[in-house]
């Protein structure tokens, strides 16, 4: 298992190099000029020059690219063109937010989204499970701008219970958080559903019942289990790609992370936060991923002797799942 | 009977889908004695699983309906039990190995804690007395016990059924319903498994419902047989009523020409035509579009005939050389 881990982890760095010479070039055909932006409309086009020079951006890409390598690999990603302060710290200061935003609301997502999956599955074709794929369905689709304006406009508003804007207190995250789950706990709600609706028609389900087991036994110990699978991959691919991407939520509830830092960055054309916040937002999310495929690993003995040394000659048959995280993997 | 331990009167199930009503099983009636091991043959459709999900009530939920009967074990009927009264006679006094092998067992869990479980669900022991029992079943059933720990990926199809056979045996029930043991297996792991059963069978004094597509294996293992078609019990009697003389057009199909106990050709014979559709049964004879005898009376529903003691024909014609209704 820990080599299988060592491994995953030396793979990503071929795929970070990649992502970043994919950014570099994509900020090369991006219009708009970083030392134009810092100097303002007035300045002449040979401040521009000179201040182009001295960043380096007349440099071919490969010096750039080196460059940039190299000075990750000492620590070092860089200096924000606007603020002058190192992006590395201006990330740490930021993302404690986005991550407590994004971790609470996913939180909330998992204990509102799973029981409502399990309630909707075990009372399936019932007008209760009707209503409750009904108002998922909703909940999905609504933009999550809208709803926070909706929660904003009623919480904020017109009852005046929490601020509308601002972090500063715990009240202030309510709004944020809640507005961040309802999305993502429809999403859970529904997955669960349709898995746990996969899985009670399968035979081991069957012979747990032949056995005299509860239906909680049941339903909790041989479905809800084996129905996680693929559920802990839904919720670790949305917790990784919020961490980068709650940027809407982070705006309209002026929240100070991480999304809204990277929005400033590409707007001011702000070149070494864009490369450097890319990198690092990636390489987070290759990490929850990795975890969640260790996770995988953890519940699911096929997936797992597969990562260790079997001590038994296997069989031939392996599950469809095992196949397919195979090929996710 | 004294000595009976499950009686089936009149049992009806259907199985709802989206735009139609499967009639899988009719009016049935089937008793089964203590100690007693009887064959359920017929071809695939004919309702043998679904009878056997039944009797344990684990028919899928809410396709599967039992819409009439009655199902008596010993003192009481089944169907009468609230749920959690069932829990307790399911696995523990009527215990079920399932026709596949392969999806029987939770990919999950390990074969012991499987096993295990069905042991503490019906006895008040502790974890580690449930374990050890659990690692003598496996004994029981020839699996080494140091392979308690292993999940079902790491065990082949005849030792998965091994498994599930253990589970169904671990908490020693008064009846066994066995859904193709074998059907699954290849030819040298059905033989093993079939002298287990029969060897465990003798130690635990256990009555068993055995379904089956091998007229070789009931003639070895059962001492009774019911022919199924079409959701019907057709004929019914001893192992020797059915093999030497059997009486419904049907069993005489199944066996084709060699309807003897030695016949080395132990599968069924295919017989021409097809079942009716079971969600459009013919009034009358099930079987008389197949039947080479059919008759004008065939159009009605069909009597159940006893041609000798304990033999039951369902056959109208069954009539004419001597049996008599009941
Ligand atoms: N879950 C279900 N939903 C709808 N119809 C079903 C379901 N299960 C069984 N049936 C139908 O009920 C009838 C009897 O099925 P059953 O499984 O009892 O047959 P069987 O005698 O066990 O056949 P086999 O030898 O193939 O196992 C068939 O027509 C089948 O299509
Ligand atoms: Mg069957």
């Amino acid at each position: 298992m820990l080599r299988y881990i060592i491994k995953r982890l030396l793979l990503l760095i071929p795929v970070l190099l990649g992502i970043s010479l994919v950014v570099l070039i994509l900020i090369d055909f991006t219009p708009g000029d970083p030392a134009r932006m810092m100097l303002g409309a007035q300045a002449s086009q040979e401040q521009v020059d000179a201040l182009r020079e001295e960043l380096g951006l007349n440099d071919p890409l490969p010096v750039r690219y080196g460059r940039f390598l190299w000075g990750v690999v000492n620590g070092d990603f860089g200096t924000s063109l606007m603020t002058k302060r190192p992006v590395i710290d201006e990330m740490l200061e930021r993302f404690p937010y986005t991550l407590t935003l994004v971790t609470i609301g996913t939180i909330f997502s998992v204990f509102l989204g799973i029981p409502i999956g399990i309630y909707a599955a075990t009372r399936r074709h019932t007008w209760k499970d009707n209503a409750a794929i009904f108002f998922a369905l909703i909940a999905v689709s609504m933009p999550s701008f809208w709803f926070a304006l909706l929660l904003i406009r009623f919480f904020a508003v017109q009852l005046d219970w929490l601020p509308y804007a601002g972090v500063e207190t715990w009240r202030g995250w309510v709004l944020p958080c809640g507005a961040m789950a309802l999305g993502i706990s429809a999403l859970i709600a529904r997955q669960v559903r349709s898995d746990m609706l996969e899985v009670l028609r399968q035979d081991y389900i069957t012979t747990a019942r032949a056995k005299g087991l509860s239906e909680q036994k049941v339903t909790y110990r041989h479905a809800l289990k084996n129905a996680m699978i693929p559920v802990i991959m839904v919720i670790g691919g949305v917790f990784g790609s919020s961490l980068g991407g709650s940027l809407i939520t982070e705006m309209i509830f002026s929240i100070p992370g991480l999304g809204q830092y990277i929005m400033t960055a590409l707007n001011n054309r702000d070149y070494p936060v864009i490369q450097s916040g890319i990198l690092i937002i990636s390489t987070m999310f290759a990490i929850i991923i990795l975890i969640v495929d260790v996770i995988f690993a953890l519940v699911d003995p096929r997936i797992r002797s597969q990562y260790t040394k079997a001590k038994r000659k296997e069989g031939k048959q392996h599950g469809k799942q095992t196949e397919e995280a195979v090929e996710a993997a | 009977m004294a000595d009976t331990l499950l009686d089936i009167r009149n049992l009806a199930v259907q199985y709802q889908t989206d735009d139609a009503t499967i009639y899988a099983v009719n009016n049935i009636n089937l008793a089964i004695r203590q100690g007693e091991t009887i064959g359920i043959v017929g071809e695939t459709g004919a309702g043998k699983t679904t009878i056997a999900k039944s009797i344990m009530r684990i028919l899928p939920n809410p396709q599967g309906k039992i819409v009439s009967g009655e199902i008596r074990f010993k003192d009481q009927n089944l169907l009468d039990l609230p749920e959690k009264e069932m829990q307790k006679v399911r696995g523990n006094q009527i215990a079920m190995i399932f026709q596949d092998p392969m999806t029987a067992l939770n990919p999950i869990e390990t074969v012991g804690y499987q096993i295990a479980e069905a042991i503490r669900r019906h006895n008040k022991i502790t974890q580690a007395e449930a374990d050890r029992r659990a690692c003598d079943m496996l004994e029981t059933v020839g699996i080494p016990m140091d392979r308690f720990g292993e999940y079902p990926h790491q065990f082949s199809g005849g030792m998965k059924q091994r498994v599930v056979i253990a589970m169904a045996l671990a908490c020693n029930p008064e009846l066994l319903l066995a859904d193709e043991p074998t059907t699954a297996l290849d030819v040298t792991i059905q033989a093993q498994v079939l002298d287990m059963m029969r060897s465990l069978k003798e130690k635990f004094k256990t009555s068993v419902m055995l379904i089956t597509h091998d007229l070789g294996v009931v003639a070895e293992f059962c001492e009774t047989v019911a022919v199924t078609y079409s959701g019907e019990i057709v004929e019914r009697g001893t192992v020797e009523h059915i093999f030497d003389n059997p009486q419904h057009p049907y069993t005489l199909g199944l066996f084709g020409s060699l309807p003897k106990l030695d016949t080395k050709d132990r599968r069924l014979k295919p017989i021409k035509g097809m079942m009716p559709d079971p969600t459009n049964l013919p009034i009358g004879c099930r079987f008389r579009d197949r039947c080479p005898d059919a008759i004008e009376a065939c159009a009605a529903a069909p009597p159940d005939v006893e041609t000798e003691p304990g033999h039951i024909v369902k056959c109208v014609r069954a009539k004419e050389k001597g049996g008599a209704a009941v």
